[in-house]
């Protein structure tokens, strides 16, 4: 039999192998430049304690015996583990210069590591800290789950409101009440102490309340007789318009610009999500209609190319319809193809279309690599739609506009004859559903909103460039309806704000996004692979087996099955 | 006989035949005009024709990673591309010491197979973690999923290097054997063109004889067959799996040296686009066919380096050579029409891929 200490040994040395990878990327020392709590902890310190506890934590849990001694000795081990690895980079830094071939493991990462004590105090400290996060984390995996979770919430706040500083204080600064807040919560690096504390001791009492008293005022509102239930939902519907119509003004210049982004991808995402989610075909050129409607705005409307000269609003309706007519066009070769092959030929109409847009063949019609310019705004009766808050506006009026038609198309009878291709597409045709027309349908309504959603792009920016539609913009499209859930409206929205809205906002650490990206998309799929927000049924396929969960989750409408 | 011929020839059957007839017609055209008007001599042509198999053959062997997880798993392992990277990456700097040592000028063969080992090792080891972490775990999940993991672990490995050898390009040391040229007759050929496409046809006759002789060769095209039959038959499925792992990351490794051999530089982004057209290239030659992906490679390293000059040059259109991966994916889109198995078929067993 493998002795107690298998895993954590197991666990500790992969914890060792991800803290030596974190450090010699860079991301340790880059982060080490924020501080979390002014002059006392990091965001660099965060992330080697936050990876400490998360494996010894792991390591607990997967202890075979449940007394409270063999599970501290295991967290014990592999926090031990983690540290003695860290301090054989350490080591062996100081040895031999690692700079050669890992640019980043430069002097100040040493420093970091060994917290600026020397090499000998550094590597005890690294040595000591390890062991007692590794034993504190095991105290922690035994205490009872509902004050963990308290506790997870509220450090997790403050680490938040921590790295979001730069956002959080402009924001509040808006607004006269809270802007006295500012002072008392950030220093001009990190949070003050006592704000932290502050922040901490809030947090986690709201949310032991809530844990508390939670369960029964959701069952005191359900117990609400109907009439008032209604009034209920409708005036948290009013409440909900009018944040939205307010949103800009609360968030100021810089947050509504990401909003509008997050709001384009949310129009791209109901698009694809009507091809991969409800139809079920693979299709990773989706990018190219979004180019194909960016770029019919541009040349109807651009004075520089000067062949039209139309304004934004006459010129809308033949960007969509340059969008159904060539989503029908590589619908019909792509008709008979399944699956990875119908992936890779959408892939590379993708390709076609930028390259095409791109060569100087078509330069005096597309404007080749220097793309086209002086695209006039969008304007309603002398409004003209500018600033990224007046864009907003009208990014939410196309979202509500194509969330509603997609909403309603999914519970239509063309909805659920895409549902039924997708499950076996045999069997549909069989019970009388004209493959043909449905497929086409599904790639020209997805055209239709992605082109919709490239005519406002084109016209938010004011310029169009062939570099902006990569096939990146179609992966990251279909990951967002993925980890939204696929199939699910909401999911889209949640999809878009988890996976284009929160890089946007940690743009300083831009070179760090995509490697915390990769790695989110593997871990949610490797643990959550319905997406955080899906389809009732499409949880119940996924986690087939398993025991039913009663999650309560504000999960999607019935389905029609 | 109306009816019978409109049950054959449905109007999305018309529409395809006009396009591919409308593009042969372009191709004829495009070439007969290039010809005629004599731009390019006989040794223009036979240039492009070996950049192209060169080329070429840098695609097959990477082709033979994706084909051959495709067979097995059913999925397009988009981390490939990162596994071709992470080989001639790591391996720049073990070349960067030889050559500043000198080792590699006075002992230019050792070094080269010594690169060529560190290059393999590496996206092998690549190659099993990404199978080990990222895809074992999502053996029996939906087909999409393991695609975004994919993807995921794409980003993933991506940056990773990037982080740990730097954003900028590493031009790789040349070697003093390798250049100069050889004469054939009166057309004459870059060494380095001639070895890359020696060192690569070896590879895949090596590569293709264990797949088609070895027992453990027998094994993975059983396993790639049937599952589950396969693994009545007393074949550890997962050994096999790991072992096509193993064997993608090998000939990947392999080709990423060549292909740092032939353009002199990598760079953390470098497997990107050689990872996108050898994909293609699995699916022209049928995927899950190893010699299609072989000669799928093969013929679109052909068509990328002598079409744009062939078919568009005759045409009139300016800087033709630009256009050359929109060549490569309209060939695709074409193959995949008329022949959706590939040219030399695919070896599934009959169930939807």
């Amino acid at each position: 039999m493998r002795p107690i200490w298998h895993q954590a040994l197991r666990i500790g040395l992969i914890g060792g192998a991800a803290e030596v990878l974190l450090a010699l990327i860079g991301m340790i020392e880059a982060f080490s430049q924020r501080d979390i709590i002014s002059h006392i902890i990091s965001m660099g310190h965060t992330l080697l304690l936050v990876v400490v506890l998360f494996i010894a934590y792991l390591a607990a849990k997967r202890t075979p015996r449940p007394e409270p001694l063999w599970v501290l000795m295991n967290s014990l081990i592999s926090g031990l583990i983690v540290g003695s690895i860290l301090a054989l980079l350490v080591m062996v830094g100081g040895l031999i210069n690692l700079r050669k071939v890992f640019i980043n493991a430069s002097p100040l990462l040493y420093k970091l590591l060994t917290f600026d004590q020397g090499m000998k105090a550094g590597i005890s400290l690294l040595l000591g800290g390890g062991a007692l996060s590794g034993l504190l984390a095991g105290l922690l995996s035994l205490a009872p789950k509902p004050y963990l979770r308290v506790l997870i919430l509220s450090l997790g706040s403050v680490v938040g409101a921590g790295v979001l500083q730069d956002l959080l204080r402009p924001t509040f600064a808006l607004w006269g009440p809270i802007a006295v807040m500012n002072e008392w919560l950030f220093t001009a690096n990190g949070l003050t102490l006592h704000g932290a504390i502050g922040l901490f001791v809030l947090i986690a009492a709201f949310s032991y309340f809530w844990a508390q008293k939670g369960n029964a005022i959701r069952a005191d509102l359900k117990r609400l007789p109907p009439a008032s239930q209604r009034a209920l939902r409708i005036t948290s519907l009013l409440f909900l318009i009018i944040i939205l119509l307010v949103l800009p003004q609360i968030l100021g210049l810089f947050l509504s610009e990401v909003l509008t982004i997050v709001g384009l991808y949310v129009l791209l995402g109901l698009g694809l999500n009507i091809v991969v989610g409800f139809a079920g075909l693979l299709d990773l050129g989706y990018v190219a209609f979004f180019a194909i409607g960016a770029y019919t705005v541009a040349v109807l409307t651009s004075p520089e190319l000067g062949f039209f000269n139309l304004s934004f609003w006459e010129a809308l309706p033949f960007a969509i319809f340059m969008g159904v007519l060539s989503g029908v066009l590589l619908g019909v070769p792509v008709l008979k193809m399944r699956g990875d092959y119908l992936a890779i030929a959408t892939l590379g109409f993708g390709e076609i279309i930028r390259i095409l847009v791109l060569s100087d063949f078509l330069r005096p019609w597309l404007g080749g690599a220097q793309g086209i310019g002086k695209i006039p705004k969008a304007s309603i009766g002398g409004i003209e739609f500018a600033t990224p808050q007046q864009i907003y506006y009208l990014i939410l009026a196309g979202c509500l506009l194509v969330g509603f038609i997609a909403w309603r198309l999914r519970d239509s009878r063309l909805g659920r004859a895409w549902m039924a291709v997708r499950e076996d597409e045999d069997v549909a045709q069989a019970m009388g559903i004209n493959l043909v027309s449905t497929k086409l349908l599904a790639f020209a309504t997805g055209a239709a909103f992605s082109a919709l959603s490239g005519a406002i792009f084109a016209s938010k920016l004011g310029s169009v460039y062939p570099h902006s539609f990569n096939v990146m913009i179609s992966i990251n499209i279909l990951c967002l309806i993925i980890v939204g859930g696929m199939g699910s409206i909401p999911g889209v929205l949640v999809g878009a704000f988890a996976l284009v809205g929160l890089p946007e906002l940690l743009r300083e650490f831009a070179e760090y996004r995509l490697f915390v990206y990769g790695a989110a998309l593997v871990a949610m799929m490797l643990l959550r692979p319905e997406g955080l927000w899906p389809e009732a049924s499409r949880r119940r396929e996924l986690h087939e087996g398993e025991s039913i969960e009663t999650e309560s989750q504000p999960s999607s409408e019935s389905e029609p099955h | 006989m109306l009816k019978r011929l409109r049950e054959r020839f449905s109007p999305t059957d018309a529409v395809m035949w006009l396009i591919g007839a409308a593009i042969l017609t372009l191709v004829i055209w495009g070439s007969t005009a290039t010809l005629s008007q004599g731009r390019y001599t006989s040794h223009h042509w036979f240039d492009f024709i070996i950049f192209g198999l060169a080329q070429g053959s840098i695609y097959a062997l990477i082709a033979m990673g994706y084909t051959m997880v495709y067979g097995t798993l059913r999925m397009i392992n988009f981390a490939h591309s990162e596994v071709f990277m992470s080989g001639p990456y790591t391996a720049y700097y073990v070349a960067a010491a030889f050559y500043s040592s000198g080792f590699l000028d006075r002992q230019p063969i050792i070094s080269l197979i010594i690169i060529f080992i560190v290059s393999m090792a590496t996206s092998t080891l690549i190659a099993i973690l990404l199978e080990r972490i990222a895809y074992r775990p999502l053996r029996t999940a939906p087909r999409l999923v393991p695609l975004i993991t994919a993807i995921g672990a794409s980003f993933f490995l991506q940056y990773t290097f990037r982080g740990l050898y730097g954003s900028g390009f590493q031009a790789y040391p040349v070697v003093k054997i390798l250049e100069g040229e050889w004469m054939l007759g009166e057309f004459r050929i870059l060494k380095f063109q001639a070895v890359v496409i020696i060192a690569a046809a070896l590879l895949m006759a090596a590569l293709y004889s264990f797949i088609q002789r070895t027992r453990m060769g027998k094994a993975i095209r059983a396993v790639s067959e049937d599952k589950e039959t396969s693994s009545l038959m007393g074949i550890n499925i997962d050994r096999m799996i790991v072992t096509t792992f193993v064997i993608g990351g090998m000939a990947a490794g392999a080709a990423g040296v060549l292909y740092a051999v032939m353009f002199k530089q990598v760079h953390f982004f470098m497997g990107f686009i050689p990872g996108i057209k050898a994909f293609t290239a699995a699916v022209l030659g049928g995927i899950g066919n190893i010699p299609g992906a072989m000669l799928g490679g093969i013929f679109l390293g052909l068509v990328e380096s002598v079409g744009p000059s062939l078919f568009l040059d005759g045409l009139g259109i300016a800087a033709p050579y630009q256009l050359k991966d929109a060549i490569a994916f309209i060939m695709l889109v074409l193959v995949l029409i008329f022949r959706p198995t590939g040219i030399l078929g695919e070896r599934l067993a009959i169930k939807k891929a």
